[in-house]
């Protein structure tokens, strides 16, 4: 039985747990590009199965989306995801101005969003207050823009993160019922040569 | 009498474009108008405006993932938002070309700029960053192209500090 918790200002339950969120958009992945934030979104991913073209952040809180912006710049061919907390993206909140401004096509951003500071003893983000992202998302000029708060409107918005054109926003509601840290590779010079030898052929 | 100013930003818009420079990550500085210019006007570069200057270090950062090299151009107060995101750089060894270009120092006007002016060397150095400092506009180029080296090649992060003392004083009453 799933925890459920709602947030100030709305009276729709939190009821999505994470770990069959994220292992949901993984399994359509292809060979999309995936970026991670860091803290339980690498762990969710790492959880989902690993791949050579998943690029888990262990640090830099606030980069994931510029990240993932930099290599959706650099790779406009390839789908590129970016799936990261709600702690994360507020503390890079501007870099949806800067991700909007460059309009990337083929660059989708979802945010796990559990209202809560995982990492550091679950204290509330700005989201259990009411501050809502994809409202943020869109007033940057993002194309599409989505909350999702049950298993049918993430199925519905599946589309959006690997063919819709983009810049994609989507939130994702999920209960902060605590996972189990599963931990992928975390030497960096690793994860960046397997990322580039497998894309570019090339260390 | 005031000499010649010498137009640095040509030389170092040509290296950059050698060195195979796509991604120009900029908060803007008047010291770089006329490189940012010139990037922005080139088909081959993206120009990427960034709202404060550690979205840069990211965003160069998933650029050389997906095979392109990059260029931060920032303005000294710029290195004080960048330390933590540093690390990602740093751990990984990711390349990063940094190109400051100083205030706080030669000539300032603004007592308020003189705090990060004068930390700029000791916290980039702190953080694990190669500097070169340029304070003669003919050794401008020549530094860019030391460190486009030493970070594309030998993977490093290095900053070329361009000294207040090129850009020129700041007539502040105009």
């Amino acid at each position: 039985m799933a925890s459920s918790s709602s947030i100030r200002g709305t009276n729709r339950n939190i009821t999505l747990d994470r770990r069959e969120v994220v292992s949901r958009i993984l399994q359509d992945r292809g060979d999309t590009l995936l970026v991670t934030g860091l803290g339980a979104p690498t762990w969710d991913a790492a959880a989902a199965g690993d791949h050579p073209n998943s690029f888990y952040l262990w640090g830099g809180m606030g980069g994931a989306s510029v990240c993932g912006l930099g290599l959706a710049l650099a790779q406009k061919k390839r789908r590129v995801l970016v799936i990261t907390g709600d702690g994360e993206m507020l503390m890079g909140i501007g870099s949806l101005a800067t991700v909007a401004a460059q309009r990337p096509a083929n660059l989708a951003i979802c945010v796990i969003d559990n209202q809560r500071y995982g990492e550091t003893g679950m204290q509330e983000t700005h989201t259990q207050f009411g501050v809502d992202l994809a409202a943020m998302a869109a007033g940057a000029g993002f194309i599409e823009t989505d909350t999702v708060w049950t298993m049918a409107e993430l199925e519905a918005a599946m589309t959006h993160l690997y063919e819709t054109p983009g810049p994609v926003f989507l939130d994702v509601k999920v209960t902060d019922a605590p996972q189990p840290m599963t931990l992928p590779l975390r030497d960096g010079p690793a994860l960046k040569h397997r990322f580039r030898q497998t894309l570019l052929g090339k260390a | 009498m005031a000499r010649k100013p010498v137009d640095w930003s040509k030389d170092v818009f040509a290296i950059l474009k050698g060195e195979g420079v796509k991604q120009v990550a900029y908060v803007p500085d008047a010291g770089h108008t006329n490189l940012i210019k010139a990037c922005r006007a080139d088909r081959s570069m993206t120009a990427v405006p960034l709202t404060t200057e550690e979205e840069g270090v990211a965003l160069l950062a998933g650029a050389w993932l997906g095979g392109e090299p990059g260029v931060l151009l920032m303005q000294s107060s710029g290195v004080g938002n960048i330390v933590n995101m540093l690390g990602v750089a740093r751990e990984c060894r990711f390349p990063l070309l940094i190109l400051v270009t100083m205030r706080g120092e030669w000539g300032e006007f603004n007592p308020w700029q003189m705090p990060m002016g004068q930390a700029t060397e000791t916290v980039l150095e702190a953080a694990g960053v190669i500097l070169h400092r340029a304070d003669d506009p003919d050794r401008v180029a020549e530094s860019v192209r030391s460190a486009a080296a030493m970070a594309f090649e030998g993977g490093r992060m290095v900053a070329v500090l361009i000294g207040q003392r090129v850009i020129g004083f700041k007539d502040w009453t105009k």
